[in-house]
């Protein structure tokens, strides 16, 4: 498992080509990525692989720049004006950053989850868990049951609503609103899941619902998780990223990133000693 | 307790604003209902159904309705509303969705807020010259024109506002399921804004249903009816204004009741859509 995965920095790679990693168990590779809010230089020279079907979490000190990375790897940096990526980002083969790739195209592989929930207001349970299918032209019904059922079954919510399926989404609560959002992303069958800070609006009792939903969802997705809560990254990741001023510090597997850090700014992070 | 002196001036200065501002809102208030009571209690009495239903009589003969006029007004607010809510409305949704705040859309707005502030005659100057000149006549899509230049600005300002109402998560939850951004706008963000968006477009249209002035130079006036939308055509505002200012009683009392309809009309068509549009397109 650790031949994947450096022990310090990840090592500079090729300009022109996929990463030679092992690329049957690498699920996305950044090389070098840097991004802007407009003169401000977010992200320098970051350059992470995430290992396919396992948790990856990336953790550091607010305005370290672990969001805008997770935002970056499905383009939805670049949706906030001014905003700009510089940098190569390959999943399976194909740089999503290279020419004429479309970011539409690209976050239908790579699916997100924000830290609110944010269920369509004027759409029911089932809608909301549709929208991705209905909203890219499936009309289908049986094929749109069957990912409804399947999204909120994998979401851990079926049980709960699925005799309420027409009522609204925002009808829920906070916890629920929130694997909902998880079921319509998974709805549409991405490859790669990123959540950031998916537990940060919500309660212990659902925190803990969907850190237990992710260790089932890594058995099919690789998965990306920001997370402020260092607690949280041990429990749920098998590799951590830990992020200070726009740069990757370090990155390991959780257990020897957490107990045995390689950076001595890692260490005074993860003791509490700032942040 | 001792008394502060501080806090008892404090404490006068919070009545005084109180009393102040709840004075204004009340008299705000206060207009309103006299205006809708003094128009009711005067036009109420020559409202009957051969207000409705009949065409005006000629002068010193009593009776007679204003029929052309209702219908009249009803066909100019259709032509409003085909030119000034699809101008109106898509020009609103890309100052939200895509103009933002580039300069293109500085200027947009900018060039809104002064079309908004031309005079309503001038309007209808303008619609004169290009629409009643080059036809040779007076008609009712002249006064439809007119009208409809003048809902365009606030259809754009309304439609703005109430789309930005809707939080941008909702757009990024749709972008991240790798949708188009018009179609996020189309079957996600207008649905949600829905309630706001017609309120709007239906002030807005209560606002030109009463314009006079943009009729003179266009829709003109007819004592009978107004055939197809090439000719002149009578309408409400203009009836009011012509039965208001001539000298004889019962053309008073007529324009009293057409005055009652038309703010009938207005306060129907408002309050019924807010009635009957679902709660639940109400912005989160």
């Amino acid at each position: 498992m650790s031949s994947i995965v450096p022990s310090v920095k990840p090592p500079r790679l090729a300009v022109r080509e996929a990463p030679p990693a092992d690329a049957s168990s690498v699920a996305m590779a950044v090389d070098r990525l840097n991004a802007w809010f407009a003169e401000n230089h977010v992200l320098r020279d970051i350059s992470i692989t995430f290992p396919k079907q396992q948790v990856t979490a990336l953790i550091g000190p607010s305005g370290c720049g672990k969001s805008t990375l997770i935002r970056c790897l499905n383009r939805m940096h670049e949706v906030v004006a001014g905003a700009r990526v510089k940098g190569e980002i390959w999943v399976d083969g194909m740089n999503i950053y290279g020419e004429g790739v479309d970011p539409v195209q690209v976050r239908r592989k790579i699916g997100m989850v924000f830290q609110k929930p944010n269920p369509f207001p004027t759409m029911s349970i089932y809608d909301n868990v549709a929208a991705g299918l209905k909203l890219n032209g499936v009309r289908n019904v049986s094929v749109l049951d069957e990912a409804v059922e399947r999204g909120l079954r994998q979401a851990a919510l079926w049980e709960e609503v699925k005799d309420k399926l027409k009522e609204p989404g925002t009808g829920l609560s906070g916890g629920q609103q929130q694997r909902l959002c998880i079921a319509r992303a998974l709805a549409v069958k991405p490859e790669i899941l990123l959540l950031d800070e998916p537990c940060s609006a919500l309660d212990p009792i659902a925190t803990a619902k969907i850190e237990e939903l992710l260790h089932e969802l890594k058995t099919q997705y690789t998965v990306g998780i920001v997370t402020h809560n260092m607690q949280q990254a041990a429990r749920v990741s098998s590799f951590t990223g830990f992020l200070l001023l726009g740069e990757l510090i370090e990155f390991g597997t959780t257990d020897r990133l957490f107990t045995n850090p390689s950076d001595p700014r890692t260490e005074a992070y993860i003791t509490g000693r700032f942040g | 307790m001792v008394r502060d002196p501080l806090m008892a001036r404090r404490n006068w200065a919070n009545r005084l604003a109180l009393a102040s501002t709840g004075l204004c809102a009340l008299v705000t208030v206060s207009v309103l209902f006299f205006l809708l009571g003094y128009i009711a209690v005067n036009g109420i009495g020559a409202l009957n159904w051969a207000f409705f239903t009949q065409l005006p009589k000629p002068v010193g003969e009593p009776g007679g309705g204003m029929a052309n006029a209702i219908v009249g007004t009803g066909k100019l607010l259709f032509l409003a509303s085909l030119i000034g809510v699809p101008i109106g409305f898509f020009g609103g949704v890309y100052l939200a969705e895509f103009g933002r705040n580039g300069k293109i859309a500085f200027w947009v707005r900018y060039a809104t807020d002064v079309l908004n502030g031309v005079p309503s005659i001038v309007i209808g100057i303008f619609a004169y010259v290009l629409v009643v000149l080059p036809m040779k006549s007076f008609s009712t899509l002249a006064g439809g024109f007119a009208l409809g230049i003048m809902m365009i600005p606030i259809a754009v300002r309304t439609t703005e506002e109430f789309l930005k109402l809707i939080p941008a998560s909702i757009r990024e939850a749709a972008d991240a399921l790798g949708v188009q951004r018009w179609k996020t706008i189309l079957f996600v963000v207008i649905p949600a804004a829905f309630r706001g968006l017609l309120t709007g477009i239906l002030l807005d249209l209560a606002r030109v249903a009463g314009e006079t002035a943009p009729l003179l130079f266009t829709a003109l006036n007819n004592r009978v009816w107004s055939h197809g939308w090439m000719e002149p055509t009578a309408s409400l505002p203009v009836m009011i204004y012509t039965y208001a200012i001539a000298p004889y009683e019962d053309w008073h009392r007529q324009a009293w009741a057409a005055a009652l309809v038309l703010m009938l009309l207005v306060l129907v068509v408002n309050g019924g859509a807010r009635m009957v549009l679902p709660r639940r397109s109400v912005v989160v």
